[in-house]
């Protein structure tokens, strides 16, 4: 998944930054990848490349790591991600029918990014925000209380 | 200490914020900037003020006035009537013969039911969290003068021990005893971790503790590493909780400046440096040998055990590792003493708990109580009864490690020694509760979901036996299960509890044994008759 030139600038900007921030340590790895994917949305190939050659830690490693844990992603992503909760909590208040109304709008499914690269929808565990489940998040606005009536609302303002 | 004349607080729990506490907010600086007073008074947003009915809340000290629900359209009469004239603004007040915060609270409740029993949250709420000067005067940092001047380690494991104080991530491990074996081991170098990565579906308290009384842990965990003599510490927050890990680092700094931390702590030799250091999103990172390896840089997968975290932890050195909850419960024992903390809950298990109540109820929300009071007390006192009047089925303790209980087990007082002698887990705390209308193998599968997903993979009764459950779980909500699939499923819960290498998969089995022991013939309603008595498995005939 190679990015052209000027984005690749950028990533090489991030990484530095990160490291600067953080220090070239390898118990910084988590914060530092944590840092990079914010700053540029995913984790792509040159961002291993360069955090690999500053911190000596194997690329097999660094991918290791990332394709771990949820908020690394190694992919690219749509312009707007939704996370919805998919925990039993949020379930058994109405959540079930507000995932089927996110999926029936968008016509994607789970991990899956609209053809237009405007939306990915991705699944999370629980976010502490039971008492007003179902929940679902849009980049960094939270929604509570959500009925499959409003998807449709919610997810026009994004427009 | 800069004076402010007035301290405004806005109530910022998901309630709160789900209605427009972030505008009111915005709001709120905006006027209070038009008047002219943004040097008279201060603004802060609070966490959970305890009570829910008529979020958000604007509370305004040192009248302790108490606003709500407050709209961003009130805001400029209530800055005008109370902030800049000097009057209540009575039309805005919250109704009054609920309660007013936590001292109403109580009074209201005293003598009549139980009352709520604030310990851990004792200040959440009602403290500007972002004020070291406001925790110092609310006893703060107290304990760890008396801690490190006054008592010798030995000192403060007796009185843990005798406190009785029980871990509160689940296992219930006397507190006293870990910090002992920490304290016996042998070397140099330890470390002390506070463990926030709080992902336990349906458990908030910790993210509630985090934000609206940062400093508590940080005291706690300086009195625990003068005790098993470490002079690091590592604060471990859910990548999630941005808001919690920014006032938190916040106030690791402020107590550096006021000599909390850092060098000769009280003047004495004691010297403790903390971090804060954010997971990424893994589920597995609350299990302790996991969230180690998370802070090495490394997946989070958890370790073999023996060795122990306490003498082979963070970097092979002994590490204390304590969850939020239990810390929090630190500084009030030492301020007290044991025998003060015994006065709450029963003798074998003693102290408050902090529950969350969700699912079919009136008022879903966070409480501390006394531990021992019963799921029936708390659905009808505190949760205000079931939605719709509908009756009580289930309710599901402690996240998706917990356990399932009936609606028989609803009189089992909640403690350790009860709950384990009924054959089931307190857990975090979470408290789902169920009415008529859910299907215990929908919740099941939705369960199961969960522990395929979350788990590291490392070991294969874990990483297998989830998937397969799910996989007969989703059968039998086709349709399309077998009476064998039931026996499999009794037997990989079995394996999954015996084989696994950790508490995520020696736990995951839990859900089905108690569906299948519980619910038997709902669920062979779905085997033999193909029928989903509450109408939500599809039942469409599919098989995969």
């Amino acid at each position: 998944m190679a990015v052209n030139e000027k984005d690749g600038k950028l990533v090489i900007k991030a990484v530095q930054a990160a490291v600067d921030h953080y220090g070239a340590s390898q118990d910084e790895l988590i914060p530092i990848l944590n840092e990079v994917n914010r700053e540029v949305g995913y984790l792509p190939s040159e961002a291993f490349d360069e955090i690999s050659r500053l911190l000596r830690v194997p690329r097999s490693r660094l991918f290791s790591v990332a394709s771990f844990y949820r908020m690394l992603s190694t992919k690219p992503r749509g312009k707007h991600v939704i996370q919805f909760c998919e925990s039993a909590p949020c379930h058994v208040v109405g959540g079930r029918e507000v995932w089927q109304a996110i999926k029936d709008f968008l016509k994607i499914e789970e991990d899956e990014t609209t053809s237009d690269g405007k939306w990915t929808l991705v699944t999370t565990s629980c976010l502490g925000l039971c008492s007003v489940g179902p929940v679902m998040v849009v980049d960094d606005d939270i929604y509570g209380n959500v009925d499959p009536a409003q998807v449709p609302t919610i997810l026009e303002k994004y427009r | 200490m800069k004076a402010y004349r007035s301290m405004v607080l806005v109530s910022s729990d998901p309630a709160s914020i789900d209605k427009g506490a972030n505008e009111v907010y915005q709001a709120l600086q905006t006027e209070i900037n038009a008047f002219g007073l943004e040097n008279e008074i201060s603004l802060t947003m609070v966490g959970d003020v305890g009570r829910h009915d008529a979020v958000p809340l604007v509370i305004v000290y040192p009248e302790a006035v108490i606003y709500g629900p407050v709209g961003k359209e009130n805001v400029h009469h209530l800055v005008e009537e109370h902030l800049y004239k000097g009057r209540i603004a009575t039309n805005l007040q919250a109704p009054v013969k609920e309660l007013s915060g936590k001292i109403a609270w109580l009074s209201t409740r005293k003598g009549t039911l139980p009352a709520e029993q604030r310990i851990v949250l004792e200040r959440a709420g009602i403290i500007d969290p972002e004020s070291i000067d406001d925790y110092i005067i609310h006893d703060g940092y107290q304990a760890l003068a008396k801690a490190v001047t006054e008592m010798s380690p030995e000192d403060i494991f007796t009185t843990l021990e005798k406190s009785g104080l029980r871990g509160r991530g689940g296992a219930g491990f006397p507190t006293g005893t870990k910090w002992r074996f920490v304290c016996k081991a042998n070397s140099s170098k330890k470390y002390v971790i506070c463990n926030a990565d709080e992902s336990e579906p349906g458990t908030f308290k910790d993210r509630l503790i985090l934000e609206g009384d940062p400093h508590s842990i940080i005291e706690a965990m300086a009195i625990a590493a003068y005790a098993v003599g470490a002079d690091e510490g590592y604060l471990y927050i859910r990548g999630e909780y941005t808001i919690a890990q920014e006032r938190v680092k916040q106030a690791i700094l402020q107590a550096e400046e006021m000599g909390f931390l850092g060098e000769n702590i009280f003047g004495t030799e004691f010297k403790f440096k903390l971090h804060v250091h954010s997971g990424a999103g893994a589920y597995i990172c609350g299990e302790e040998t996991a969230l180690i390896e998370s802070i090495e840089g490394k997946r989070g997968e958890p370790r073999a055990r023996p060795p122990y975290p306490t003498t082979n932890g963070l970097w092979g050195k002994p590490t204390l590792v304590n969850n939020v909850e239990t810390l929090a419960n630190v500084p009030p024992i030492i301020r007290h003493g044991a025998d003060w903390y015994r006065g709450f809950g029963p003798a074998g298990s003693p102290g408050t708990k902090v529950y969350t109540i969700m699912g079919n109820v009136n008022q879903t929300g966070l409480i501390e109580v006394p531990m021992g009071i019963t799921l029936r007390e708390v659905i009808a006192i505190y949760a205000k009864g079931m939605k719709n009047n509908k009756p009580f089925k289930l309710a599901q303790t402690g996240g998706s490690s917990g356990s399932i209980i009936p609606a028989v087990l609803q009189d089992t007082p909640m403690d350790f020694d009860s709950f384990a002698k009924a054959g089931v887990a307190l857990g975090s705390g979470a408290l789902l509760i169920c009415d008529e209308d859910t299907c215990v193998i929908d919740l099941a599968r939705v369960l199961l979901n969960f522990f395929r997903k979350e788990s590291c993979g490392k070991c294969n009764p874990c990483r297998i036996g989830n998937q397969r459950a799910y996989e007969i779980l989703t059968n039998i909500s086709e349709g399309t299960g077998t009476m064998k699939d039931l026996d499999d499923l009794m037997l990989l819960s079995d394996n999954l509890y015996q084989l696994s290498n950790c508490g995520l998969g020696q736990t995951a089995g839990a859900p089905i044994r108690d569906v299948l022991n519980h619910f038997r013939a709902e669920v062979e309603a779905h085997v033999r008759l193909k029928v989903c008595p509450t109408g939500i498995c599809p039942m469409s005939g599919k098989r995969i």
